[in-house]
């Protein structure tokens, strides 16, 4: 089914969000719509499902004008979408996720369909656990599969590999292609240029609401790069490797249980100043890593020796590691960081350490915009977090952050970021920071980590499977151990 | 009368004092599921009370009695709906407010029929009652909102965790903005949740005035159910069978302190009739800890371990008392 957007334009209030924007996606090819964060690209996609009104413009399917008010109409129209937050119900379990929205079906169909689908794909999604227990990824995946099984005509994807591994990349990639083979109109929302230039036939450019750039493949990155930036942003070469200090943190025989396999058998030395990659798939340990570290989670065997103190179990451990300047950052910033519905300088107050009863609001206020101004936020003092961009709520989280920490864990701190924004993120862990800050971070993207650590700790089911200095490794062995492959014994 | 009462006995008045409670406080888990909190809750059931017996007197009809007390619980709901899901007020204020509002009514306008004689619902003796044995025939003969009363148990029950009605139902409960996404309609979900919801609680509110505690007056002798109600919403973990099993062991509370006054006549009559309601909070702290390990560590690997989260363990809707605006 063809998609024609014509001359689309939304505004919140007095903000525009989209100026007249036309674009025609053509059934059985994957278009890409590449921006910054902000440009307006999702909002282009959640007017198309009715998620979002607009405020002038038409869409034609196939020619013919449609209106869409609601996600009920867009799909009984065959368009569906995959959100870039998860859009699900955490407590339900993955079955049930899998069948709302969903045509009625007896729950032995639908058993058959998901399993069926995760075997196509390559997923690995057990029916009856809850939502809540699984990763970002795993979310976007049943997620995936409910709008195939729903038989979509148009599949709009915003940022599908946010949060996958590149295994499941790999698997869904071709699948995609197989998709859109099949006759499917696949509207790819994205950053990552590799991605596009993967998938797509066509690549349209927003940049602060406006259309700057439409091609067809081939592509031609600076191209594409100016129409989204206005300029290439550079990649500098790999960071200088730091020196290290004496270890800091220790974990002695650990066993825990978290995510899909917990972590196990786990003994790793880290010292002062070391920049730390964690990679794996999807689930494989990073997070239960981090937060154990954090004391957010306690440990079932094994202890965790912070700053040579051995970490209390339960709930005072997370208070004892903050008093040692430990301090973590999740991936999802608005459930688990931020306080969504608090503004910017109120979160500023909230941190003081003084005056229980009494906030100079004049003296948060400054210090907000400080912040704002040193931070680059987009954003006023009385903003809501929760109306921040993606990039723009990680940049309040580090504004926020201990001057002093000595240990910063981040859980994925470009997810959802644009290059720039990821790379301005990375250049303040790197440089403003004191240099003997130690970062231990895990990403989902390889180039990330090679780019920015000097350390690389590979987990895979929950064990780790590799250790090494990133000068004395290389991409194609990580991906290797990642994915399970061993190195054949000598 | 601790001492003459027998077991056989005891179970049929629990039974018997619990069926409208549980009635009224599975409304309040409709609605409760879908993410909207019905706060007024204790004057709908005095308002559904005194319609529902002012109507069966008028046309000295039970099932037009109920079918009012039904639909004056339903009022309720369409305000607190209308309110909270389509003009976004709060649901506490509006909740509060209105039960307050409803209780005075009632009062008001039952004046006239305050103490006066009306129909009652009496027990009903089972098609089979000769042929059972003498304790049955006691536990088993009641009036029939009891068996109303277990088989919405078992329908609500079954419409949770079963139906794909019930399903959406939970969901919108849940994140309401990703039903939306997923092309169903909140706002509507939850107003027919409400709606559904209030008339069972003036359901409820009939079995008062025309069964358990027949007549109306002031006081009628359903005040502060309401609350207890909602009470045991939360105290059933928004679960429906173990929202019943809460609202018989307050029956169980309420009729053993009646037998337990005889038993002990040197103690004030007051605590016993007092004691349910700190017994109920004790309950709920023994709760908190025998489940305390497998909620810290959110789930948990054996399979019994499973089923006491299941049983125990209670977590409100997420979206509960927030309301919902569309984008």
């Amino acid at each position: 089914m063809d998609v024609e957007f014509q001359h689309i334009s939304k505004n919140f209030g007095s903000v525009k969000a989209l100026t007249d924007v036309s674009l025609t996606a053509r059934s059985g090819t994957i278009h890409g719509l590449i921006g910054e964060n902000g440009a307006g690209k999702s909002t282009l996609m959640k007017i198309l499902t009715g998620y979002q009104s607009k405020s002038s413009g038409s869409i034609l399917l196939d020619g013919v004008e449609v209106q869409l008010n609601n996600p009920g109409q867009a799909s009984e129209f065959g368009i569906g979408m995959l959100y870039q937050e998860p859009m699900d119900f955490p407590p339900l379990t993955v079955l049930e996720n899998f069948s709302l929205g969903t045509p009625h079906q007896s729950r032995q169909e639908l058993h058959f369909a998901l399993k069926t689908l995760s075997i196509r794909f390559g997923f690995d999604l057990n029916p009856d656990r809850p939502v809540e227990l699984l990763t970002v990824g795993e979310r976007q995946q049943i997620e995936l599969l409910r709008l195939i099984h729903c038989s979509i005509k148009v599949l709009v994807l915003d940022e599908p590999t946010t949060g996958i591994s590149p295994a499941q990349k790999e698997a869904l990639f071709p699948a995609l292609k197989q998709l859109a083979a099949d006759g499917m109109t696949i509207l790819l929302v994205s950053h990552k240029l590799e991605e596009v230039a993967n998938l797509c036939s066509e690549v349209t450019v927003l940049r602060h609401g406006k259309l700057t750039h439409h091609t067809t493949a081939p592509f031609h990155f600076p191209k594409l790069l100016t129409a989204m930036f206005g300029f290439v942003p550079k990649r500098s070469d790999r960071s200088d490797t730091r020196d290290t200090g004496p270890p800091i943190l220790i974990f002695k025989d650990i066993e825990a249980s978290g995510e899909r396999q917990g972590l196990h058998r786990c003994n790793l030395t880290i010292a002062e100043g070391e920049v730390i990659g964690l990679a794996g798939l999807d689930g494989a340990g990073q997070s239960t890593f981090l937060r154990l570290a954090a004391g957010l989670i306690s440990p079932d065997q094994g202890k965790v020796i912070l700053f040579s103190d051995p970490l209390p179990y339960g709930a005072k451990a997370s208070i004892r590691a903050q008093e040692l300047h430990t301090a973590f950052i999740p991936a999802d910033r608005l459930e688990e960081s931020l306080f969504a519905r608090i503004s910017l300088r109120d979160h500023f107050s909230l941190r003081e350490e003084h005056g229980m009863f009494w906030q100079s609001r004049t003296e948060t206020r400054k210090r907000a915009e400080e912040a704002i101004a040193t931070f680059s936020i987009k954003g006023t003092p009385e903003d809501l977090a929760e109306d921040l961009s993606g990039g723009n709520q990680q940049r309040l989280l580090l504004s926020l952050l201990n001057r002093n920490s000595r240990l910063i864990l981040l859980e994925n701190p470009t997810r959802g970021l644009d290059i720039q924004s990821g790379q301005w993120i990375w250049q303040h862990l790197r440089d403003e920071l004191s240099p003997d800050t130690t970062i231990i971070f895990s990403s989902p993207e390889l180039d990330e980590i090679l780019h920015y650590c000097d350390r690389i700790i590979v987990f895979h089911d929950g064990l780790i499977v590799l250790d090494s200095a990133v000068p004395e490794t290389s991409h194609d062995a990580i991906a290797a151990v990642m994915t399970g492959i061993r190195e054949s014994a000598p | 009368m601790m001492g003459d009462l027998s077991l056989p006995m005891l179970i049929a008045s629990v039974l018997a004092a619990s069926a409208p409670l549980i009635i009224i406080a599975l409304g309040e888990t409709l609605a409760e599921k879908s993410g909207v909190i019905n706060l007024s809750l204790d004057g709908a059931v005095l308002f559904a009370a005194m319609a529902a017996f002012v109507v069966a007197r008028e046309t000295d009809s039970l099932l037009f009695g109920f079918f009012a007390g039904g639909c004056a619980g339903m009022l309720t709901g369409v305000i607190v709906g209308y309110f909270s899901i389509y003009l976004h007020l709060s649901q506490v204020a509006v909740g509060f407010a209105l039960s307050l509002l409803c209780r005075d009514l009632a009062y008001f306008l039952g004046n006239p029929y305050s103490r006066v004689q009306g129909p009652t619902m009496l027990n009903s003796k089972l098609p089979f009652y000769d042929s059972l044995p003498s304790s049955l025939q006691i536990i088993l003969t009641q009036p029939l909102t009891v068996w109303l009363a277990l088989l919405l148990v078992a329908v609500i029950y079954y419409f949770f965790s079963f139906s794909k009605a019930g399903l959406c139902l939970r969901s919108v409960g849940e994140n309401p903005a990703a039903s939306f996404a997923r092309g169903l309609n909140p706002a509507k979900i939850q107003m027919l949740a409400v709606l559904g919801g209030a008339f069972l609680v003036g359901i409820g509110g009939a079995a008062y005035s025309l069964s358990l505690k027949p007549g109306w007056g002031r006081p009628q002798g359903a005040e502060g159910i309401g609350w207890i109600g909602l009470a045991l919403v939360i105290f059933g973990g928004w679960n429906p069978i173990r929202v019943a099993l809460g609202a018989m062991l307050f029956a169980f509370l309420q009729v053993s302190g009646i037998g337990l006054q005889d038993l002990f006549p040197g103690i004030p009559s007051q605590v016993f009739q007092t004691a349910p309601f700190p017994l109920m909070i004790f309950t709920l702290i023994f709760m908190h800890y025998s489940t305390s390990r497998s909620r810290k560590q959110g789930y948990s690997s054996g399979r019994l371990q499973r089923i006491a989260g299941k049983l125990f363990m209670s977590r409100a809707p997420k979206g509960l008392g927030q309301s919902y605006r569309q984008e």
